[in-house]
């Protein structure tokens, strides 16, 4: 065991870990936040997405003592205030879910993607979201969701 | 004394030479006989290779040593001669960097093309060359480059040919005290430049995040009705990432005709070594590979 500090949500959190401990698995168990699924065991389905030092990145690629030090964002964190984040809410309003198992990665890989290109056009996202799958939406509702963000964030900035 | 307990142990390394401490403990040398490997440290980078291994309960108990956070690994720099990619160069960063995509696009199509943005962001080139899986879709790229790797350990730095790097299947040319510290691309002449063609295909079952079926790097440069420095590289087809010489020869100086086409289709069926698995058939990664070498000179028609 030994000692990991980092900080989720924006809070500094030190926890005790073996170090075989996946990012994924110190953020579900003794942080309790099971807001991060995990949905295969090859890497491959997206699931587990979170930010860290603001770029997305698949939480159980990583060692969690690889993540001591840096900032990690999960959907908890996401919320401010009380009030939902933009995406959160786009999301919600162009029904980009049906169970939900994905939403979670899916969000914060489209928060990444509007961060690191505002204009994204729908080739971009869908793109960009090569790497998370969804067994229910097909897709169509989760880019629209993106899309439609993009646009408020847009408004938001101008106005 | 207690019996030794195979576990996991991972530290961090903060410098090259605090890694290279570590890796050369138990390698054999000054402080003492070689270990088995369970007791020498592995390097993890980005890890997405390695963690796949850890998740599926593949991945042997041992020392694991963490290099992300090691500056000097970091980085790519331009020379007039050369582009230094530093082995910590994630696909993200490659695929991003404009001169690359200008005088190297095939390395930036294998970036981009590789599993997706999450992945991209903790992938390194580093690791895609030292997990030596024949199916990486870097490597074709990095050999039609002419790369070379600096390997660097306690004992000094080296510089070795990608081309002569990988030995057998997952044998390369690195001890187990050396890192992969950079990758070199030389650049050619501005003329010659103007006039390359760079061609990269990857073939899978889908287009993201699926293992390459044969992947596909070629270049050469036009002069005139002749092709010159032709090179050609595939993954996915030999049990390492592999160049073809024999194919290249057959092209190089030539006029592409369809009568020299067929000559190099030929050649290359032979060259290769596919076998069946569980992603395709060797005849027909044979094929496909026949195919790609006439699409890619089907460019220098239309150059
Ligand atoms: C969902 C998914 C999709 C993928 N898609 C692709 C794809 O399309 N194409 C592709 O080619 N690969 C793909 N990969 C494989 C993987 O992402 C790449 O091979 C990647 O480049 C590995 O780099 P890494 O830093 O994560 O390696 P790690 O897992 O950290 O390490 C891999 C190996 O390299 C060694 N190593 C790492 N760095 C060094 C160094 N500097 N010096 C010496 N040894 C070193 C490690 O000890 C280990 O043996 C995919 C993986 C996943 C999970
Ligand atoms: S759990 Fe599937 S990608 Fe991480
Ligand atoms: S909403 Fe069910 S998996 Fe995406």
């Amino acid at each position: 065991m030994g000692a990991i500090t980092l900080k989720v949500n924006g809070k500094q959190v030190t926890v005790d870990a073996a170090p075989r401990t996946l990012l994924v698995e110190l953020l579900r168990e003794p942080l309790q936040l099971t807001g991060t699924h995990v949905g295969c065991d090859t890497s491959q389905c997206g699931s587990c997405t979170v930010l860290v030092d603001g770029r997305s990145i698949k939480a159980c690629t990583m060692l969690a003592v690889e993540a001591a030090g840096t900032e990690v964002t999960t959907i908890e964190g996401l919320a401010q205030g009380g009030r939902l984040h933009p995406m959160q809410e786009a999301f919600q309003s162009c029904h980009g879910l049906q169970c939900g198992f994905c939403t979670p990665g899916m969000i914060l890989s489209a928060v990444d993607c509007l961060k690191q290109n505002p204009t994204a056009d729908e080739r971009d996202v869908r793109e960009w979201l090569e790497g998370n799958i969804c067994r229910c939406t097909g897709y169509h509702n989760i880019v629209k969701a993106v899309l439609s963000c993009r646009d408020r964030m847009a408004q938001s900035k101008e106005g | 004394m207690r019996a030794y307990l195979p576990e996991y142990e991972a530290v961090s390394a903060r410098t090259l030479v605090e890694a290279l401490t570590l890796l050369a403990q138990g390698a054999g040398g000054l402080d003492g006989p070689a270990q088995p490997p369970g007791r020498r440290w592995q390097p993890i980078a980005g890890g997405t290779d390695l963690m796949v291994l850890f998740s599926a309960g593949k991945l042997p108990a041992g020392r694991y040593l963490d290099i992300w956070g090691i500056e000097e690994l970091r980085g790519i720099t331009v020379a007039p001669s050369h582009i230094d990619l530093g082995a910590l160069s994630t696909f993200t960063q490659v695929r991003q960097h404009p001169l690359l995509a200008c005088e190297f696009s095939s390395l930036t199509q294998a970036a981009i093309e590789s599993g997706a943005i999450a992945i991209q962001n903790r992938g390194t080139l580093g690791g895609n060359i030292a997990n030596a899986s024949p199916a990486a879709d870097s490597p074709p790229a990095l050999l039609c480059y002419d790369a070379e790797l600096e390997l660097v350990s306690l004992r000094g730095a080296r510089w070795v040919p990608y081309a002569e790097f990988h030995t057998g299947y997952k044998q390369m040319q690195r001890a187990s005290d050396e890192l992969i510290v950079r990758i070199r691309l030389p650049r050619l002449s501005a003329v010659e430049r103007e006039r390359q063609v760079h061609y990269y295909r990857k073939v899978g079952t889908r287009k993201a995040q699926a293992i390459s079926k044969v992947c596909f790097a070629g270049s050469f440069v036009r002069d005139g009705e002749r092709l010159s420095r032709v090179r050609i590289a595939l993954g996915s087809v030999a049990p390492i990432p592999l160049r073809c010489p024999r194919t290249e020869a057959v092209l190089e100086g030539a006029v592409p005709t369809s009568a020299v086409i067929a000559a190099a289709q030929e050649v290359l069926g032979s060259e290769i070594a596919p076998i069946d698995d569980i992603r395709s058939t060797q005849d027909y990664r044979r094929t496909v590979a026949q195919n790609l070498l006439f699409d890619f000179l089907a460019q220098a028609a239309l150059h």
